[in-house]
């Protein structure tokens, strides 16, 4: 039964990445991110790691994507359609991805993995007690490190999307175009009135 | 463990979905689509740590509490993204990375 449940999802994960990258309408694609990011909250729950599919679902899917969807919205029109890469190119990268791959399933499929007999459940108490433990092996310092690192990108999102006043280059006086410009048009315009109220005379 | 599953299977969906998530970024010509091929990556990564953890040493914590901060710099890293591709429209009106190759302002 879970080996079924797991194939299903390992489809459902591909299949939604390979469409992911190449639709070319934004908004699928994002809708695709989630499939995959939902799949990988199913592979947690299928080991018993209830508490990470819980943050999977929450911040992933809930958090990141409507963030991204929330970016798509505000800048892209929804019926555009993205430009692709030369397929020249789209095929020398799935070739270099593909030799990648080949080598990572090569070093995975010989390399003895020493797989534990035993099985435990984690309870969430016991990852609240890792988390804030002093003692040998617990994270009480990448935890404070994390926070203030959030605490900054916060604030530095906050700085960069509000925008600042506008940049423009000082250009000397003796160079600048647009009031040479307005200068002559100006001294014209006096010598056509001049010239009009000489010929009324 | 999943029952009848062994780790290289799930390493091997790990790896594919890492590829897929390489052959995204270096495809793609968009900003938000780079940031999505990025969060795949991100993503394959948390669920080898996840893995990793369960299957060979199953009576620790390391590899879930790791997978939980990568998440977190994940988010981290989005809202700066997306805050950055937000002023990046406003000053250039377009997010395609061909526009972006000046570091002008």
């Amino acid at each position: 039964m879970e080996k079924v449940i797991f194939y299903l999802l390992a489809i459902i994960m591909v299949a939604s990445a390979i469409a992911s990258v190449s639709s070319r309408r934004m908004l699928r694609s994002v809708v695709y991110l989630l499939f995959v990011l939902i799949g990988a909250a199913g592979l947690y729950f299928l080991m018993d790691y209830n508490f990470l599919a819980a943050i999977q679902l929450t911040v992933y899917a809930g958090g990141i994507v409507v963030l991204i969807i929330f970016s798509v919205l505000l800048i892209q029109h929804i019926e555009m359609e993205l430009e692709i890469a030369k397929s020249s190119r789209r095929w020398f990268s799935a070739l270099l991805c593909l030799m990648g791959l080949s080598i990572f399933l090569g070093t995975i499929y010989s390399h003895p993995f020493a797989v534990a007999e035993t099985t435990s459940t984690t309870t969430v108490a016991e990852i609240g007690r890792a988390l804030l433990s002093f003692e040998k092996g617990g994270f009480i310092l990448p935890f404070e490190v994390i926070s203030i690192l959030l605490l900054a990108a916060m604030i530095g999102a906050i700085t960069i999307a509000k925008g600042g006043k506008e940049i423009k280059q000082e250009v000397p006086e003796s160079l600048d175009i647009d009031k040479i410009l307005q200068d002559a048009k100006q001294q014209a315009e006096e010598k056509v009135m001049e010239l009009e109220s000489s010929t009324k005379n | 463990m999943i029952p009848g599953v062994s780790i290289t299977e799930i390493l091997t969906l790990t790896s594919i979905l890492f590829f897929i998530g390489v052959y995204g970024f270096i495809t793609r010509k968009n900003l938000i689509s780079i940031l999505i091929s990025v969060e795949l990556i991100l993503n394959s990564s948390v669920v080898n740590f996840v893995v990793i953890n369960k299957y060979l040493y199953p009576e620790m914590l390391q590899g879930m509490v790791y997978s939980i901060f990568i998440i977190a710099v994940a988010a981290a890293e989005t809202a700066l993204a997306v805050a950055i591709i937000i002023n990046i429209y406003r000053r250039l009106s377009s997010v395609e990375v061909r526009e972006t190759e000046t570091m002008k302002y």
